[in-house]
């Protein structure tokens, strides 16, 4: 629990840190990770995922429900909690699925989750392409007070695409994900969720028309919330010359135009949090021809140099407003008692040092899988320790 | 000299090295039809063919161009080998590295795996075709032959008609056209055609007849049947009709425009009889030329890799690509 936070405090403590010229955050709490466990353990799982959040700064993290199988019931949920107190280092937040099995036929079993202590549903990897069940859903959980995680694709507009539809597609021979296949769900979506109730958080964004969707939505007062990952604000499609697959993600990176909106949208709170959509895969996953590649890439452990890279860097976000992105606006979106110093609390905590600037190396990475598209890329900021209530789990950028 | 490892697009390449392929390929031309004349400069070489997709001339026109140089030539019948198994690509490429291939020559159904191989492996990597994306050695033969009848590229107006939207022949020969100052329009149905072409520097249109208006070169695809299945155009009889070149239509090009195709070519659907039989059709010296430029290809980055016995090491790629990407691209 937090004691006290005074500018000179006279009692005496057992550990003292000297964060001179650090900055002192509550913890990170990252709303969109996949742990892997149970079934795809060879990629990552609870133990290996909970020490990457751990070095990456992150004291609460939420783990989606592709896994296989899919957390559909509450068994599955205990048994993630099961796992999570044994062997994870920081708090590990259930999400349940939408669906039975992410089949999109039936609703999984949501209330008995929602006691078991799921923080959300989502169907994350897909959508919930029916949409009047997705209705009922919202309905249904609107009662037990949990927010829907939208991943927004239209599979029949994606069409075997596997990077940003446009200019770098065109030069690399590849098939394109445009921005409509995004957007017609997350308007969809929207629509929806009008007077279910529901708090609809729409997650991965990337276009800048999800944006302007989701900008419009909250100017007509809608319970809407959107997250942005780093890898969007970070990079465009550019980055994919060369065909290497750690740039393959889904949604892709996209043009130049759709980051400058992405950062507008942060800049005037449209998009309220952070997260990194950490999806690890194998090398083996990642080292192939690009069509055949897995999507996704891991991003616990660079999450916070590259929004202090280039949003507080760039001017685009004050450190203050980079960490409630990433700690404040997440506690209100789950509705939990974390994201605060304030005395009283607990004492989930972050220490950063702002100032160390280094290239990123993915063979440093505590999680089990490394692909990364930042491996060599210059940033500046580097998370010191990471306090889980009140217990030391990084000390001076080593896990404990 | 040519001083890269791979040859994986005409997207990579300037237009310093391309002139360079092209002049090498006029050497070697000479010495096609003169056993004697015929530098041995891929003795001790060994180079295998890996084609996950057909292509009969292609795959001849490397093995033939591997053995007058001298190279010990193989063929990875993708068909019957552990690739029928299941076999990742980059295992078969790391299996053939271990036993000393220097040149891999391959083709595949997706876009970038030559990359993906040529990261992987310490041999040279040659791109034969991939997905929808390049063919370099058709385009650099096509250049070949453009070159050794106009002698310059500077302003040629090209005209490539056709399937554009499938056609990595058209893709490899726009990169390259462009970077020697030719003009490129590209034209065919809107349903096989991409406005996205434009971003390549080409002139995208349906009116055929404005796309051979004056040109120099004249350049047919070949339309694949299966096409008509997916719904990209009616029938056979309505895309001779709207697409299809005769004599007439190649009226509206120079007098003397040449015309070209890749190759096997539809008689009588893409091309009339008429034209492919005459006089403006260079189309039999395309097939010639091939083995020239794929001469050239190979003798090019062999005499490379003589040149970097010593730093050898340098292309040592082990499993672990990540880590090491930056560091072990080849830095020449
Ligand atoms: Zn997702």
């Amino acid at each position: 629990m937090i004691v006290a936070v005074e500018e000179k405090i006279t009692t005496s403590a057992d550990k003292t840190i000297d964060a001179k010229g650090y900055w002192v955050t509550p913890g990170l709490i990252d709303v969109h990770v996949h742990l892997r466990e149970p079934g795809y353990e060879y990629k990552e799982t609870i133990k290996t995922g909970s020490r990457a959040a751990a070095k990456g700064g992150y004291t609460t993290i939420c783990c989606m429900p592709n896994t296989n199988p899919v957390i559909d019931n509450e068994i599955l949920v205990e048994y993630i909690k099961m796992k999570a107190e044994r062997e994870a280092i920081v708090n590990v937040l259930p999400i349940g699925s939408i669906t039975k099995g992410q089949k999109g036929e039936e609703l999984a079993n949501i209330g008995k989750m929602a006691q078991a202590g799921i923080c959300a549903i989502s169907e994350d990897g897909k959508s919930v392409m029916n949409a009047g069940l997705l209705k009922k859903a919202m309905k249904y959980v609107s009662m037990f007070n949990l927010p829907v995680f939208s991943h927004c694709e239209d599979p029949t507009l994606v069409g075997g695409g596997v990077m940003n539809a446009g200019e770098m597609a065109e030069r690399m021979g590849m098939k394109g994900i445009g921005a409509d296949s995004e957007e017609v769900i997350v308007a969809r979506d929207i629509i929806l969720a009008r007077n279910t109730g529901v708090k609809l958080h729409i997650c991965h964004i990337s276009t800048a028309g999800s944006v302007q969707l989701v900008r419009e939505a909250k100017q007509r007062g809608e319970a809407v919330s959107a997250e942005v990952c780093p890898h969007h604000f970070s990079l465009t499609d550019e980055a994919v010359e060369d065909y290497d697959a750690n740039t393959k993600m889904n949604p892709p990176l996209r043009s130049a135009e759709d980051v400058k909106s992405l950062k507008e949208g942060l800049k005037d709170n449209t998009i309220e949090i952070i997260a990194t959509d950490h999806a690890p895969h194998h090398m083996d996953e990642k080292n192939c021809e690009y069509d055949r590649a897995a999507f996704g890439i891991v991003g616990l452990e660079t999450a916070l140099p590259l929004g202090i890279t280039h949003l507080v860097e760039e001017n685009i976000l004050t450190p203050m407003e980079l960490i409630e992105k990433m700690s404040t606006n997440p506690a209100k979106l789950l509705g939990i008692d974390k994201g605060s110093l304030q005395v009283g609390k607990i004492a989930d905590i972050t220490i950063i040092d702002p100032d160390e600037e280094y290239a990123i190396d993915v063979n440093t990475f505590a999680s089990k899988s490394k692909n990364s598209p930042f491996h060599g890329h210059w940033v500046k900021g580097r998370v010191k320790y990471t306090i889980v209530g009140g217990k030391i789990v990084l000390n001076n950028g080593e896990l404990v | 000299m040519l001083r890269r490892k791979d040859i994986l697009g005409i997207r990579d390449l300037n237009c310093e090295e391309i002139l360079h392929i092209l002049e090498t390929a006029k050497d070697m031309k000479e010495k096609i039809g003169n056993k004697k004349a015929r530098e041995k400069s891929l003795q001790n070489f060994s180079v295998v063919t890996l084609f996950y997709e057909n292509s009969t001339r292609t795959r001849m026109s490397f093995a033939l161009a591997g053995e007058y140089l001298g190279a010990e030539v193989a063929d990875l019948g993708v068909a019957t080998s552990s690739v029928n198994k299941g076999e990742s690509l980059v295992d078969t490429g790391i299996t053939l590295d271990q036993m000393g291939i220097d040149i891999m020559v391959i083709r595949h159904s997706m876009s970038g795996a030559a990359n993906v191989l040529a990261r992987n492996v310490r041999a040279s990597v040659i791109n034969a075709g991939d997905g929808v994306n390049e063919h370099p050695t058709q385009a650099l033969l096509d250049l070949y032959t453009i070159f050794e009848k106009k002698k310059n590229f500077k302003d040629l107006k090209v005209a490539i008609i056709g399937d554009i939207i499938h056609s990595r022949v058209a893709r490899s020969n726009v990169f390259g056209l462009t970077k020697l100052g030719a003009h490129v329009v590209v034209g065919g149905p809107s349903t096989l055609i991409s406005k996205n072409m434009e971003y390549l520097g080409a002139k995208v249109t349906t009116d055929i007849k404005e796309a051979l208006r004056d040109a120099d070169i004249v350049m047919g695809l070949r339309i694949q049947l299966e096409r008509q299945k997916g719904g990209l155009f009616p029938d056979l009889r309505e895309y001779r009709g709207l697409f299809g070149i005769d004599e007439e239509m190649l009226k509206y090009a120079k007098a003397d425009a040449l015309l070209m195709h890749p190759g096997p070519v539809n008689r009588g659907i893409e091309l009339s009889t008429e034209i492919i039989d005459g006089h403006q059709s260079v189309i039999n010296e395309q097939v010639k030329n091939g083995v020239a430029v794929r001469m050239a290809l190979l003798h090019l980055l062999a005499e490379e890799r003589k040149r970097n016995e010593d730093t050898h090491s340098k292309w040592t790629h082990t499993r672990s690509f990540i880590q090491n990407r930056w560091d072990q691209r080849y830095t020449g």
